[in-house]
């Protein structure tokens, strides 16, 4: 009996131990969605330095133009290498054949095979969920883990929010119905487990 | 600006972009690892048909609380980086979020690592964060009295409002997540899903 995912108690709980080495060796909390708004913040510094000095919100993250802040700082290297980990991860330990995912099935089967609707539908879910994010002040890293495990209130109040909001959206927008096996986390595991 | 300054105003110190490249590569490997790299994965979820998501939340959660606080217990200089409660703006920005993240079925780290698990459609997301962040910035001046600034009860914790030490609150919480826990495993051997 193989499985080739990992058991997400594991998985979870490795999360936990990279959190005790950021927090112990680089004083950092895990965190994602702050390097995206100092990304643009640092682009607007460089373009329009007049405009990006009056935004309080702009010169939190990017600094002025005579005062900067560093734009690629420890987060932006962290998001950058994501990917790479995640490829990592499904190149070299799970033996699962994947497809490259262009329009996931129960996407699919609501609202049809077309790439573009997909498309459009994840640059607006991603719009809204950074918009989202930044006025909560951090997202499902920040927030919810980095804040949960500090005991943090305004971790647990964001994960409360996010699943009242986000459970009707997603049961009004995939419905009721059994994932297609696979496509469901079910394939990633051995038949022989059931 | 000579070239050394004009450096600097962008790139931070090479040790410190070396850690956080290598807390990326362990994070993406990990949420991978985890299965939340796929967007049936989250988006079940959210229509509670599996607990992935929470299994791993949680448990990242109650295995890094304890040990940072026990490490902190024992002397270990490690600073706190503990978020400010502004009521209204994390409720409402984490209700915008939950719909943000139904829609695209990714949260802003999950959709980034989604790309290197071959999700093609996350690239989208990952330009639409680029819109959002826009959005946001240049919003910000609108939304910062009439929400940011609205019930802002500063940076509390389980422990400071029971005033209890952090680490006895790991009592319960554990407690509470292993009772989830066997729970969900009944369930999930009821319905037929992973045996986990």
């Amino acid at each position: 009996m193989k499985r080739t995912r990992w058991s997400p108690y594991l998985a979870g709980a490795l999360l936990g131990v990279l959190s005790w080495i950021t927090f112990a060796t680089m004083h950092k909390a895990l965190g994602v969605s702050t390097t995206p708004v100092r990304i643009v913040s640092g682009v607007e510094r460089a373009i329009a330095p007049q405009a990006a000095a009056e935004n309080a919100y702009v010169t939190k993250y990017a600094g002025t133009a005579q005062e900067p802040k560093p734009i690629i700082e420890w987060q932006f290297a962290l998001v950058a290498m994501l990917a790479p980990g995640a490829f990592i991860g499904a190149k070299f330990f799970g033996n699962e054949q994947r497809d490259p995912e262009y329009v996931p099935e129960l996407w699919s089967k609501r609202f049809g095979p077309s790439r573009a609707l997909r498309y459009t539908g994840a640059l607006i879910g991603g719009a809204i969920l950074i918009y989202g994010a930044r006025m909560a002040g951090g997202c499902t890293s920040g927030h919810a883990l980095s804040g949960g495990m500090q005991l943090s209130i305004s971790g647990w109040i964001f994960m409360a929010a996010f699943f009242i909001a986000g459970v009707p959206t997603a049961l009004f927008l995939y419905g009721t119905e059994r994932t297609p096996t696979n496509t469901s986390a079910q394939a990633d595991t051995d038949k022989g487990a059931h | 600006m000579n070239t050394l300054t004009l450096a600097s105003a962008w790139i931070d110190s090479p040790s410190k972009l070396i850690l956080g490249a290598l807390t990326g590569l362990a994070f993406g490997f990990l949420l991978q690892r985890g299965s939340v790299t796929r967007f049936s994965t989250i988006v079940d979820q959210l229509r509670l048909k599996d607990f992935t998501v929470l299994k791993v939340m949680l448990t990242a959660i109650v295995v890094g609380g304890i040990g940072i606080y026990a490490m902190r217990a024992f002397g270990m200089d490690i600073p706190l980086h503990i978020k400010g409660t502004k009521v209204l703006g994390v409720v409402l920005g984490g209700g915008i979020f939950g719909i943000g993240m139904a829609i695209l079925g990714y949260c802003p780290g999950t959709v980034i690592a989604a790309v290197g698990d071959g999700s093609r459609h996350a690239w989208f997301g990952i330009l639409g964060m680029f819109v959002g962040a826009i959005a946001y910035t240049q919003t910000y001046p609108l939304i910062k009295d009439p929400i940011l600034s609205k019930g802002d009860l500063g940076k509390i914790t389980l422990a400071s409002e029971l005033g209890w030490p952090p680490l006895l609150v790991f009592v319960p919480l554990g407690l509470g997540a292993i009772v989830f826990f066997l729970t969900l495993k009944k369930w999930d051997r009821s319905s037929g899903t992973l045996d986990w």
